[in-house]
């Protein structure tokens, strides 16, 4: 299904990296000695069964958490850590598994809020709106319909996003985190309480994200039909470890893989 | 002077030219493209016509050739229309929504060379049947989204065509603007112009093919009929392989001038409409009933002030507001009070349907509810009927200003000629008669007779009071009473499905004596009305039998009867004997198709008994049928029903006073 080969995937350039990663939460460990990375261009899944630390990873990407050890490279960029607004200006943007959204602001509002860090002009001139601001806001709003066309959300565009079924708000919160023209995009559960139908289609937009803006997604996702159909690469976390990393087929057949999936027999 | 040349132009490329001369600086069409509505000028369409058609020629299109053309209600598709016409090209729009294989048939039937579509969904269909289709050399596409891992050889874009247009008029002298000019030069009225699909019920669409000739004439009579400008705007958003869209949003844009409007997507369609203000409008009537009941819904949210002013001044509406509209009479505090509902309640109502700029609203297609006609019309919307047929270039009839009736669909459209057979059946034979059908002479030579009338397949009558026509049916439907007189069975249940407390009508009478019905009362409106009236049931079988439901159905059915009364022909379907089910009519049954159509014929066997209570005189009979549960099981039902007998009319010869609107 991926137009990319195996081949152009190991030759990739390695956007981000993560190497020996802990963290802890006083006695309980979230994450230990975990390392991977991300080349530029791919979709890369993070997998793995309730508890195993997905999210924290996530977390620490994108500078919530601070790791006790490890390191990240971002860009070529070392950190120890990163501040969250750091990660977001350095080009890494993320949605939510509780959508995290203004719900009593439009689509069209969510989307530009997105721009935020886009926006040049101070508060003043904003409030102002003449001039070089004035400029500058029509640029931003069009670039914030490319995304509404892109996902194809016109007819909700004046709607305040409370009052949108949930499988859209998912795709405002995409558009919103598509909006900072990210290079990273780390999607938490983009499918998760959806039907097959919106699932597909979300499956859709992943990809043709993808392949259109050229972003490098991570993702976080339970449905594993998604995960096999539309990821590059995976890497499976089980307690907080590091248990396989591969390609779809690889970690499928991974015995560790299906022990910490199904259980073993006692 | 202007409309004088324009009267003399046959084709389409030519009137372009011509608008692209006169109205050169004047909308001629829009699109809303991220979230801005983007216009062209007559000029700007002249260019963009120019430019495909000669890129069009250049990868090899010739007089005659077939261009298939599917996709939404998008700028470049009905460019495309004039950019093939100009070449002496065949248009043929298909509907966009068809699976591929009905896809693979049209085109295969047509022999399209080209296909020009909109998006990526829509080549991919073209392309997993373009093994079936030989002919077709090209597929262009109008939206790049998507289109990037495809195989080009075969695929090229609506810009690379253009472009491929805009180096060879340069270059060569035969494309070159004069050259191209020649090439429109040679078309002729005669020629066929576009070869519509349309959906049959039964069988393989059928290719109806179009001249020139027919739809510039019958646009331009539609045109002067409802004295439409170049000042109109219209919303394009049906399909636009159906000829409505095409007479409306192309022909008679060309010929009169106005700007059509392409919404942003089908979902943003009422918004766009209301940012637009169109000020002419068509509609089958599930549209306005959905615009009802939407508003209807929000209203009944609303606070009680608010809800209040809005029951009073529709209440107002009711009662004077097709009067004004029709220009008729009315005392001076009606109008005073209906000015003030104007600006509180009607004005911005119409605002929230798009309708504020309105001149002229058409429904079509099928029978729109008296009810729902009745409100558009009470606020001041002048909606009409009209009757048309891909076969006649749309007009057969349509209501005259002043003349408007729920329930006929007007008076003969201008050069149209209409009769009725002996057998029910309406024929019409006007300028806008199409050429044939597309490679089925058999077909054509069934439908179209060798002096020019069509058989339209409906049945339907000249209404005596009004002069109108009304369409009652399906012509092979319509069946005979025994003493002759007409029984078209739709018809008849028709006019009591209006009625909010029944649910479902089945007729009876071809071949018998006189007309009976089964009648389903609606759970909804009579349980509602049992509620407020402290009668007390346990089951829709109890409440089916009620004798003061029974009341209530038969004053309706009376009502009815008094209609057909004054209806000419109709007058001797008056329903006799009625009964009410004592079950609803259910799909699971196999009663109503899925789609919630009767079957008549399997009613009739299935409740034989009922039936020849009906028919012989006894005031009740007793049934029982197999049901299914939704559970999947089986049970029997049974039950005692009565039977009402009810008072017919002499027919009213005497036709009333008109000027009673609807």
């Amino acid at each position: 299904m991926r137009a990319r080969s195996d081949a152009e995937i190991a030759a990739g350039q390695v956007l981000l990296a993560v190497e020996g990663i802990s963290l802890s939460f006083g006695g309980i460990k979230a994450l230990t000695e975990v390392s991977f990375d991300i080349k530029k261009g791919e979709i890369r899944a993070i997998i793995g069964p309730n508890g195993a630390g997905k999210t924290s990873m996530l977390n620490v990407v994108n500078g919530f958490y601070k790791p006790q050890h490890g390191r990240i490279m971002f860009k070529g960029l070392s950190h120890a850590a990163m501040e969250p607004h750091e990660a977001a200006s350095s080009g890494i943007a993320r949605t939510f598994q509780n959508v995290a959204l203004f719900k009593s602001m439009t689509t069209l509002d969510n989307i530009m809020a997105g721009r935020n860090l886009k926006m040049h002009r101070g508060l003043f001139w904003q409030i102002l709106r003449v001039g070089p601001a004035a400029q500058e806001e029509v640029e931003h709003r069009r670039k914030a319909e490319e995304i509404i066309d892109f996902l194809e959300i016109p007819h909700i565009r004046r709607i305040p996003v409370g009052r949108l079924p949930y499988g859209l708000q998912k795709r405002v919160e995409l558009g919103r985190a598509l909006a900072m023209e990210p290079d990273l995009l780390l999607l938490e559960e983009p499918m998760a309480g959806m039907n097959l139908e919106e699932k597909e289609d979300m499956s859709r937009f992943v990809i043709d994200v993808n392949n259109h803006f050229g972003t490098t997604i991570a993702l976080i996702e339970h449905d594993m039909g998604v995960v096999m159909d539309i990821s590059d690469r995976v890497v499976v976390l089980d307690y907080g470890r590091k248990i396989a990393d591969g390609t779809p087929d690889d970690v499928r057949g991974n015995a560790e893989v299906i022990k910490a999936y199904l259980g073993v027999g006692h | 002077m202007r409309a004088d040349l324009a009267a003399s132009v046959d084709t389409f490329p030519k009137l372009l030219l011509i608008n692209a001369g006169t109205r050169a600086n004047r909308p001629a069409i829009r699109q809303k493209d991220f979230g801005i509505w983007q216009t062209w000028t007559w000029a700007q369409v002249l260019d963009e016509v120019h430019s495909f058609s000669v890129g069009l020629a250049a990868l090899g299109l010739a007089r005659g050739d077939k261009v298939a053309i599917i996709g939404g209600n998008r700028p470049r598709l009905y460019w495309t229309f004039c950019a093939v016409q100009a070449l002496g090209g065949i248009p043929v729009p298909i509907y966009q929504d068809s699976v591929a294989d009905e896809m693979g048939f049209v085109l295969a039937h047509a022999g399209a060379k080209f296909a020009v579509v909109e998006n990526q969904e829509q080549v991919d269909k073209v392309l997993a049947v373009s093994d079936r289709v030989p002919s077709l050399t090209h597929v262009i596409y109008d939206e790049q989204r998507g289109m990037r891992d495809y195989d080009h050889a075969r695929l090229k874009s609506f810009e690379d065509v253009q472009a491929l247009g805009r180096t060879a008029s340069q270059k060569q002298n035969t494309y070159s603007g004069n050259a191209w000019e020649k090439m429109i030069a040679e078309g002729k009225g005669t020629d066929v112009a576009v070869i519509l699909y349309t959906s049959g019920t039964t069988g393989n669409p059928k290719g109806v093919m179009l001249s020139y000739d027919n739809v510039i004439i019958s646009s331009r009579n539609a045109n002067l009929f409802d004295g439409l400008t170049e000042k109109e705007e219209v919303v394009a958003y049906l399909p636009m392989a159906w000829v409505g869209d095409h007479i409306f949003s192309y022909a008679q844009s060309y010929l009169a001038g106005f700007c059509v409007n392409c919404p942003e997507s089908p979902e943003t369609v009422v918004e766009d409409r209301r940012e637009i203000g169109t000020t002419y409008a068509f509609a089958p009537p599930r549209i306005y009933e959905n615009l009802l009941t939407l508003t209807m819904v929000r209203m009944e949210d609303a606070g009680r002030i608010k809800k209040a002013m809005f029951d009073y001044f529709i209440g107002v509406a009711r009662r004077w507001g097709e009067k004004i509209l029709n220009g008729e009479r009315v005392p001076p505090h009606a109008r005073f009070l209906y000015g003030i509902g104007e600006i509180l309640v009607y004005g911005p109502l119409k605002n929230r349907f798009g309708l504020s700029r309105i001149r002229v609203a058409y429904t079509a297609g099928e029978a729109i509810g008296p009810e729902i006609f009745r409100f558009y019309r009470s606020l001041g919307i002048n909606l009409k009927q009209l009757y048309g047929q891909t076969e006649a270039s749309v007009y057969v009839t349509a209501q005259p200003d002043g003349e408007i009736y729920a329930d006929t669909v007007g008076k003969p459209s201008p050069n149209v000629e209409v009769k009725i057979d002996d057998k029910g059946e309406v024929l019409f034979r006007s300028p806008g008669v199409f050429l044939g059908y597309y490679k089925d002479d058999a077909k054509t030579a069934e439908t179209k007779t060798p002096d020019g009338w069509v058989h339209s397949g409906d049945a339907g009558f000249f209404d005596p009071r009004t002069g109108h026509l009304k369409i009652i049916d399906r012509a092979k439907d319509v069946g005979r009473l025994k003493d002759g007189t007409l029984f078209a069975p739709k018809y008849l249940e028709n006019k009591l499905k209006f009625y909010p407390n029944i649910r479902e009508a089945v007729a009876f009478g071809d071949k018998r004596d006189f007309v009976t019905m089964f009648l389903n009362i609606d759970l909804v409106s009579v349980g509602s009305w049992a509620e407020r009236n402290n009668v007390v049931y346990g089951s829709y079988q109890e409440l089916a039998n009620n004798p003061r439901v029974y009341d209530m159905l038969a004053e309706h059915v009376d009502e009815v009867n008094r209609s057909l009364a004054e209806e000419g022909p109709m007058a001797g379907a008056q329903v006799k004997r009625f009964l009410i089910l004592h079950k609803e009519l259910d799909a699971d049954d196999g009663e109503i198709t899925r789609t919630a159509k009767v079957r008549r014929g399997f009613v009739g066997e299935r409740y034989e008994p009922l039936v020849t209570a009906l028919y012989d005189g006894s005031p009740e009979a007793d049934i029982s049928t197999q049901v299914t549960f939704e559970d999947g099981r089986k049970g029997t039902l049974s039950a005692r029903v009565k039977i009402r007998d009810m008072k017919t009319y002499p027919p009213v010869t005497e036709a009333p006073p008109l000027g009673k609107a609807a």
